[in-house]
C-alpha cells in the first residue's frame, strides 16, 4: 500500500467573498508577525505532525490552502524533504503546488521546481473582470497567461488551471469566453467547478440581503455541457465529474482520493483515510500548533466505515469518474434503477460497466441516492 | 358567603325539586365560561381554595390548550339565596361551544330550564352564542343576561347591555355585570339564578324518563352517562333500558358532580347526574336518548333525539404505511367516545391503506385529527375534506358520494348538495366584504339586521361545500377577525357540479379530484396544477400535470426533468460530509410516495389540499433541509 499526503497551507493573503476553506490571513494569527517567522514555525507543527504517519511509500503530494504560494519554496521544500527521508518517493512521484497567479515570479517558479514540485494548478476562476469582482479575486486575468507561460518556462511538466462557473451575474457567454481563454493557454489540465454558496461567507449575505441572485440550475447545466464539449474539443477528456485533461496528465493525487486509497492530510483541519477509517485535525492553526508542541494528538474527530458505508462511498465516487462502476460491484435492483436512468439518456450501460453520460453526471448525486445508503 | 358545605346540603335523591335550579351558560370561545364556572366552584366552596386550578371542568388536555370545552359536564353547586336565605341545588350544565356540536347543545339545553347568556362586554355576542340563544329561547328557557370581563380597561358594559337587551327583549339594565377573573358579581348572579330560573317540575310517580345530554368513555369506569331525570326516579342495582334501542344494563352506580363523581342513593325529578353501567361503548348510550326502567318502562320518550349525522367527510392515511393498523385502533378506541365519528377502510392509489371518515363539521374532524396524532403518535395526511353528494343518473340511478373518487363516470341527470342556513354577525363596515365572499361561494341573500348601531347579523344560504372550502378562514382574515359565523342544515339542492381530476403523467392522483361547481372547475384546474408544480420536485423525466373534467383537460401545467443535481466538489475533507449530506437527502427522500413514475413529497398532498401560508412553510422547510 501506498500513503499520499495532502499538505495544508492555511494562509491568504485576504480572504476571497465566497471561501469558506480552513484559511486565515497571517494578522489574522499573530499580531504583527511576518508571513516569514508564521511560515517557518508552521512548517516546524507540519514535520512534527507527520511523524505519526505510516511509513509507506508516497505516489503523490499535493499542497492546498489556502494559499501555498505565499509560502517559500525552502519551507515547503522541508516538508517534501522529510517525506522522501522517512516514507520514500516513487520515481514518478507527483508533487503539486497550487498557486494564485499573482504571488509568483519566474525565480519563485524556478525554486518550487528546485525543491521537487513538478505539477502547478493556478487558481484562474474566470477570465471576466466583472464574474473576479463578485468572487472578491484579487488577481488581473492577464497574470494567468503570463504565470502559465513563466511556469512552463521554469520547466513544470503539468500545469493545471481551476474554473468557477454560475458566479452571480455570469452569463453563459461569459463562461464561453472564460473556458477558451483557458483552452487557449499552454495547460495540460483544467478543473471547473459550479460555484457553492457556503454558509457564512460573504458571498452567502449578499445572496441573502438580495444583492447577488444565484443563477438558476438549468444555466448552470448548461455550462457544466458548455464545459466538458469545449475541453473535448480541445483534447481535454473528462476523468472525473469536474476535471478534464490531456492524455497522462490526469491528477494521480485526486485520483487516489476518489479510488479510496491512502492517504494522510498534514496541518490544521486536514482529513485523512488509512485503510476504512476516516480522521480529521483540529480547525484552527494556533490549537493545531499547541497540540502539536504539548505532544498531544491533532486528531480531532474520526469514523470507521462499515462496510456498507465503504461500499457506498465507492459508488459515490465511483460513478463520478471516466471508467465508471463495473456491473460485478452492483446488484440487480441497482442495475434496474440505473436501466431506467439509461432509458432518459442518463447513463450508459455496457457490457461491464455503467458511465454516466454529460447529461447524467449532471444528476450524479440523484442517481447516487438511489443506488446506496 | 352562602356556601353550604356539601354534607349538610341537600341530598341527592331526596332532593325537593321547588329546590333545584338547572342552568346551562352559553358563551363564545373566549368570552370566559370556564373562569366564570371556576369561579362558581370557589365561591361554593365545593373545589377548596387549595385545590383550585384554572379551567377546572376541562378535563382534556386538548381543551384546555385550545380553550374550548368538547363535552359538557354537570356539577352539582349548593348555595344558600340571600335573597330569601334558603337553600338551593344549582345544577350547572356545561355546554359545547362550537357549530360542530350544535345537536349537543340542543340536548344541554333541553335539560336546563334556565339558561346564562354570557357575553365578553369588550366583544359583543358572536354568531354561535346568538344562534344557541336562539335555540334556548326556542326551548322556553328562562335567559339571564350577562356582561362578563367587566374588569377589562377596553370593556363596553352600556353598548353590549343594549346589544343584549334589544336581543333578548329585557331592560339593559337588566344585564348583570361580572368578571369570572376578579369574582365581582358572581355571588348575586347565583342569587338571580335561584330567583329567575323556574325549578323543574315532574311527576315523581310517573315511569322514570331521564334524558341523556352527554356520555364520555373513561378507561376505568366505561361510559359514563350523564342524564338529568325528568319523571319517575334512578337508582343504584336498577335494570335501566335506552328508549331508542330497547337494549338493557344494569346501572352499577348513580351520583352526582361535585365536581368529583360521588356515588349516592339515586337521582329524582329535576336532578342531575351520571350513571355508569359497564357499557363499553358511547354508541350504547347516545346523546338525546331518553333512559327508562325495564321494570316500569315509558311509552312516551322525551322528545328531540336524533342520530347524530355525519357532514363532513376526509380520507385520513398515516405517513408511514406501516402505521395502517396503528390508526385502526385509535380510531376503534376514539368512537368509544365520540359516537358522531363514523369510519370505513378506503385505499387510495397515492395515498395508500386509510380511512374514510365522516365528522359532524371542520372542528370536529380537526379535534379527532389533532387527538389521534398527539394521544397515538400518528403522523397523518388528511384528504380536502367535502361534503354528501347525492348523484342522479340518467338511468335514474342514485349515487350517494361520501369521496370524489366515488363520482360517478356515467351521464350524470342531477347532483344533490348540502345547504346551510347559515348567520354572519360583524361590524357593519364589513357587509360589502362578506357579501362579497357569500356571493362568490354561491350564497343566496336570506335577510340582514342591525342588533346594534354598528352590528349586522347577516343570513345567507349557502352550499356546507363551500363553508367547508377555507371559508370561515376567509371570513376571519377578511373582517380581521370581527366576523363570527354559525349554520345549521337545511336539506339539499341541485348544483351545478362536477368532479375535477387531476392527473400527474397521465394518471389520476385520487386524493386532489374535488368535485366542484362547473363555473370554478377550471379556477380550481389552474389553481391545483400550479400548485403541484411549485411542490413536485424535478424528475428524471418531463411530468405534464392535467386538470381534467373526464375526458377534457381544461387546465395543463409541466414540470421540467432535473438538470442538476450534484456537487461539483468531492476532494478529501468533502468525501465524509458528501457521504452524510446523501445520506440525510436520502431520509427526505423515504417521506416520498411514488404516483406511478412520479415522486411526489408527501407534503405535496398536505400543501396541495392546504392553504397558500402552509405552502410557503413547506418551500421553507424544504430548503432548510438542502
Amino acid at each position: 500500500m501506498t500513503l499520499s499526503f495532502y499538505v495544508h497551507i492555511p494562509y491568504c493573503i485576504k480572504r476571497c467573498g465566497y471561501c469558506d476553506f480552513n484559511t486565515y490571513t497571517p494578522s489574522e494569527l499573530q499580531d504583527g508577525a511576518t508571513l516569514e517567522i508564521v511560515s517557518n514555525d508552521y512548517i516546524d507543527a507540519v514535520i512534527k505532525e507527520l511523524e505519526s504517519a505510516p511509513k509507506q511509500i508516497t505516489p503523490t503530494i499535493f499542497f492546498g490552502g489556502g494559499t501555498p504560494s505565499l509560502l517559500p519554496a525552502k519551507d515547503l521544500g522541508r516538508v517534501i524533504q522529510k517525506i522522501k527521508d522517512r516514507n520514500g518517493l516513487t520515481p514518478d512521484c507527483e508533487i503539486t503546488l497550487e498557486a494564485n497567479p499573482d504571488s509568483v515570479t519566474q525565480e519563485k517558479l524556478e525554486s518550487y521546481l528546485e525543491v521537487g514540485f513538478n505539477r502547478i494548478s493556478f487558481g484562474m476562476q474566470s477570465a471576466k473582470p466583472h464574474v473576479l469582482a463578485v468572487l472578491d479575486r484579487t488577481h488581473n486575468p492577464a497574470n494567468v497567461e503570463k504565470a502559465v507561460s513563466m511556469a512552463r518556462t521554469a520547466g513544470f511538466q503539468s500545469i493545471s488551471v481551476d474554473l468557477i462557473y454560475g458566479t452571480p451575474g455570469e452569463s453563459l457567454d461569459d463562461w464561453r469566453q472564460t473556458v477558451e481563454n483557458a483552452l487557449s493557454l499552454d495547460i495540460d489540465h483544467i478543473s471547473a467547478y459550479a460555484l457553492i454558496v457556503e454558509t457564512g461567507t460573504k458571498l452567502a449575505a449578499q445572496i441573502k440581503r438580495g444583492d447577488l441572485a444565484m443563477p438558476i440550475d438549468d444555466l448552470m447545466a448548461e455550462m457544466y455541457l458548455l464545459v466538458d464539449q469545449l475541453c473535448q474539443s480541445h483534447g481535454m477528456f473528462w476523468y472525473e465529474l469536474s476535471n478534464w485533461s490531456k492524455p497522462g496528465h490526469e491528477c494521480r493525487h485526486n485520483i487516489a482520493y476518489w479510488r479510496n486509497k491512502n492517504w494522510w492530510g498534514l496541518g490544521p483541519g486536514a482529513h485523512s483515510h488509512i485503510d476504512a477509517k476516516r480522521f480529521w485535525n483540529v480547525k484552527h492553526p494556533t490549537t493545531y500548533k499547541q497540540k502539536l508542541f504539548s505532544g498531544e494528538t491533532v486528531i480531532a474527530e474520526s469514523e470507521d466505515l462499515t462496510p456498507d458505508q465503504k461500499r457506498d462511498e465507492a459508488i459515490m465516487l465511483g460513478i463520478r469518474m471516466r471508467e465508471g462502476l463495473l456491473t460485478t460491484d452492483l446488484n440487480s435492483s441497482q442495475i434496474q434503477t440505473l436501466a431506467t436512468y439509461g432509458e432518459n439518456g442518463f447513463v450508459e450501460l455496457l457490457e461491464d460497466r455503467v458511465l454516466l453520460t454529460p447529461t447524467g453526471r449532471l444528476i450524479a448525486d440523484r442517481i447516487v441516492r438511489e443506488l446506496t445508503f | 358567603m352562602p356556601a353550604i358545605s356539601l354534607a349538610k346540603a341537600p341530598q341527592p335523591a331526596s332532593t325537593n325539586p321547588a329546590q333545584i335550579r338547572n342552568f346551562c351558560i352559553i358563551a363564545h370561545i373566549d368570552h370566559g365560561k370556564s373562569t366564570l364556572a371556576d369561579r362558581m366552584l370557589g365561591i361554593t366552596e365545593v373545589v377548596e381554595a387549595r385545590n383550585m386550578r384554572a379551567q377546572y371542568l376541562d378535563r382534556m388536555d386538548i381543551e384546555r390548550e385550545r380553550g374550548i370545552t368538547i363535552k359538557s359536564q354537570a356539577v352539582r353547586l349548593p348555595w344558600r339565596s340571600s335573597i330569601d336565605g334558603q337553600e338551593y341545588i344549582l345544577n350547572m350544565i356545561d355546554t359545547p361551544g362550537h357549530v360542530d356540536f350544535t345537536y349537543e347543545v340542543s340536548r344541554s339545553l333541553a335539560a336546563c330550564e334556565g339558561a346564562v347568556l354570557l357575553v365578553d362586554c369588550a366583544q359583543g355576542i358572536e354568531a354561535q352564542t346568538l344562534a344557541n340563544l336562539y335555540l334556548a329561547m326556542e326551548n322556553n328557557l328562562t335567559i339571564i343576561p350577562v356582561l362578563n370581563k367587566i374588569d377589562l380597561p377596553n370593556a363596553q358594559p352600556d353598548k353590549f347591555a343594549a346589544e343584549l337587551a334589544r336581543l333578548i327583549g329585557c331592560k339593559p339594565e337588566d344585564c348583570l355585570r361580572v368578571s369570572g377573573k376578579t369574582g365581582d358579581g358572581v355571588a348575586e348572579l347565583l342569587d338571580q339564578i335561584v330567583a329567575q330560573i323556574p325549578a323543574p317540575v315532574g311527576d315523581p310517580n310517573a315511569p322514570a324518563r331521564a334524558l341523556i345530554f352527554d356520555s364520555v368513555y373513561d378507561s376505568y369506569r366505561g361510559v359514563v352517562t350523564y342524564v338529568r331525570v325528568v319523571d319517575g326516579h334512578l337508582s343504584p342495582r336498577e335494570q335501566i333500558q335506552m328508549f331508542s334501542t330497547g337494549v338493557r344494563h344494569e346501572a352499577l352506580e348513580v351520583g352526582v358532580i361535585s365536581p368529583e363523581p360521588i356515588a349516592g342513593k339515586g337521582l329524582g325529578v329535576g336532578e342531575v347526574g351520571y350513571l355508569i353501567t359497564g357499557v363499553k361503548d358511547v354508541r350504547q348510550s347516545r346523546v338525546g336518548d331518553t333512559i327508562t326502567t325495564y321494570n316500569n318502562p315509558t311509552k312516551q320518550p322525551l322528545s328531540g333525539y336524533k342520530d347524530p349525522k355525519p357532514m363532513v367527510f376526509s380520507g385520513l392515511f398515516p405517513l408511514d404505511g406501516a402505521d395502517f393498523p396503528i390508526l385502526r385502533e385509535a380510531l376503534d378506541k376514539l368512537q368509544l367516545n365520540d359516537a358522531a365519528l363514523v369510519y370505513e377502510p378506503e385505499s387510495s392509489a397515492a395515498l395508500g391503506f386509510g380511512f374514510r371518515c365522516g365528522f359532524l363539521g371542520l372542528l370536529h374532524m380537526e379535534i379527532v385529527r389533532e387527538r389521534l396524532e398527539r394521544e397515538h403518535k400518528l403522523n397523518l395526511i388528511s384528504t380536502a375534506p367535502n361534503v354528501v353528494y347525492n348523484v342522479t343518473m340518467d338511468d335514474g340511478k342514485v349515487v350517494r358520494v361520501t369521496n370524489p373518487s366515488e363520482f360517478p363516470d356515467g351521464k350524470v341527470e342531477a347532483v344533490l348538495e348540502p345547504i346551510v342556513k347559515s348567520t354572519i354577525l360583524a361590524p357593519s363596515e364589513f357587509i360589502g366584504t362578506i357579501m362579497e365572499l357569500c356571493q362568490d361561494r354561491r350564497g343566496i341573500l336570506l335577510g340582514m339586521d342591525y342588533i346594534s348601531e354598528d352590528r349586522v347579523e347577516i343570513r345567507y344560504d349557502l352550499p356546507l361545500a363551500e363553508i367547508v372550502f377555507d371559508f370561515f378562514d376567509q371570513l376571519k382574515s377578511r373582517t380581521k377577525g370581527y366576523a363570527s359565523l354559525d349554520y345549521e342544515e337545511k336539506g339539499d339542492a341541485e348544483g351545478n357540479l362536477v368532479k375535477v381530476d387531476i392527473l400527474l403523467q397521465g394518471e389520476a392522483v385520487d386524493a386532489f379530484s374535488a368535485i366542484v361547481h362547473r363555473d370554478k372547475a377550471y379556477a380550481y384546474g389552474v389553481m391545483m396544477t400550479g400548485k403541484l408544480r411549485e411542490l413536485i420536485p424535478r424528475q428524471q423525466f418531463e411530468v405534464p400535470i392535467q386538470a381534467a373534467i373526464g375526458a377534457r383537460i381544461i387546465a395543463r401545467e409541466s414540470i421540467r426533468a432535473i438538470r442538476k443535481d450534484v456537487l461539483a466538489k468531492c476532494y478529501g475533507g468533502d468525501i465524509s460530509r458528501k457521504r452524510k449530506l446523501l445520506e440525510k437527502q436520502k431520509e427526505g427522500k423515504k417521506r416520498m410516495k411514488m404516483v406511478g413514475r412520479v415522486e411526489v413529497p408527501q407534503e405535496a398532498f398536505v400543501a396541495a389540499l392546504a392553504t397558500d401560508a402552509d405552502i410557503e412553510k413547506i418551500k421553507a422547510a424544504r430548503k432548510a433541509s438542502q
